[in-house]
């Protein structure tokens, strides 16, 4: 069972590779929506200080939307999607491995480059580390959440922008629990434990729930 | 190991395909799917691999139904379709690769190289597989019928894009897999000669 895990998630990695641009766009998408922000609403210290954590999850919502289309799309496409539903193997096991490598390249990244819009916001370290804190725990929801939307629209036309509709509302505790811990860290002698431990619990959730739905709406599609 | 489907019956949209479909296959025989384009034969077979629930009857695998069966009976299949099931981006070996892995399969690196030498992929194992021809690719996609040890072949239309070697290569594989005890149920024009095992045959006709 390792063995799949290890062998389709080495499979996507190998394939994202191959085909940089994908992971890259993602990336960027983040990078540039937090750096047009301010020049949007001005450069007032006070101001950009108190709307980093929103634009900040805002952002890697987006970001993390836009890379799912991709998620079960291609596998649609070429008919390896067929393979992998009838394989021998569980498909949770498989739905969960595609959906850690959809991690690793569009999450993780998010996580890494987040100093960059502190920086941009006039966060301090320890706000920064927050921040970082609270996008490792929340973006491997959102990529857990999001692969039932991808899985649901495909095939159909315009299924991006139903992605969206369909994914965006259940997003939405992750982005007030998310973006709540790096408010509340600027407040002097406050305490973000809860935050974390809320997002954690989220987490393993999403971790338990998800691939048997995601599973289940791929076979679904398949028909 | 009887295949046996009873009473089938599917739709397409608001059109009929086919109903009160009454057939069965076992160990050791071979079934052709004949009938015009667009008379169901792709939608049965999908339908037969699980991939599509039937609008009214059963398949049963041993008595069973298949979808209750569910990983059970599907780890007996083998499916080709329409589609390779190739991932442009890796080669030849990587896919087959995968393939086995995805299939409980523990074949070894000579092994997946015999395979590739032996359906005529060899010197093209390392080249992505976007950019090979369509007779390659969908050689590429049948290497993965010489590795598999599953009793029932699934195959739509297996010999399309294939020249004449190949297809004379793929009738024999098909003949040796239904020759030792194994089931093959595939649609196409072309015909496969069997020295023992049986033919059938089921026409569609919307």
């Amino acid at each position: 069972m390792f063995t799949v895990f290890k062998t389709i998630l080495g499979r996507d990695l190998t394939l994202a590779m191959r085909r940089k641009t994908d992971i890259l766009t993602t990336f960027f998408f983040f990078v540039i929506v937090i750096s047009i922000f301010p020049l949007g609403v001005g450069f007032d210290k006070a101001m950009l200080q108190k709307m980093a954590p929103g634009i900040a999850w805002i952002a890697a919502l987006l970001a993390s939307m836009i890379a799912l289309e991709r998620l079960f799309a291609s596998d649609y496409e070429d008919g390896t999607l067929e393979q992998m539903l009838l394989s021998h193997q569980p498909l949770i096991i498989i739905v969960l491995a595609k959906v850690f490598a959809h991690w690793l390249l569009t999450g993780l990244p998010l996580v890494l480059i987040a100093p960059l819009a502190g920086l941009q916001y006039h966060l301090s370290g320890d706000e920064v580390g927050i921040m970082m804190l609270t996008l490792l725990l929340g973006t491997p929801i959102l990529s857990l959440l999001g692969a039932i939307g991808a899985a649901l629209t495909l095939g159909l036309r315009g299924g991006g922008v139903l992605i969206s509709v369909l994914i965006l509302p259940l997003y939405v505790p992750i982005l007030i629990y998310g973006a709540g811990a790096v408010s509340t860290s600027m407040e002097a002698g406050s305490n973000v434990q809860a935050y974390l431990l809320l997002l954690g619990a989220f987490l393993i959730l999403a971790l338990f729930f998800t691939p048997w739905a995601t599973a289940a709406a791929l076979r679904i599609a398949s028909e | 190991m009887i295949l046996k489907i009873q009473n089938l019956s599917c739709r397409r949209g608001d059109r009929l395909l086919f109903e009160n479909l009454d057939f069965q296959i076992q160990s050791g025989e071979l079934l052709f799917i004949e009938g015009h384009n667009g008379c169901g034969k792709t939608t049965l077979l999908k339908t037969l691999v699980t991939l599509r629930r039937p609008d009214a009857g059963v398949v049963l695998w041993d008595k069973q139904s298949i979808f209750k069966l569910a990983d059970e009976y599907r780890q007996n299949l083998v499916w080709l379709g329409h589609y390779n099931g190739l991932k442009g981006d890796l080669t030849a070996l990587e896919n087959l690769r995968i393939a086995s892995v995805l299939n409980g399969i523990d074949a070894s690196e000579e092994a997946l190289w015999d395979a590739l030498k032996t359906i005529g992929l060899y010197g093209f194992e390392d080249l992505p597989t976007t950019v090979l021809s369509q007779g390659q690719k969908r050689r590429a996609a049948l290497s993965y019928l010489l590795l598999t040890k599953a009793p029932l072949w699934i195959l739509d239309e297996p010999f399309s894009a294939l020249d004449v070697r190949a297809v004379d290569m793929l009738q024999a594989i098909i003949a040796g897999h239904v020759e030792q005890g194994g089931m093959v149920i595939l649609t196409t024009h072309q015909e496969v000669p069997l020295t023992s095992g049986q033919v059938k045959r089921l026409k569609l006709a919307a």
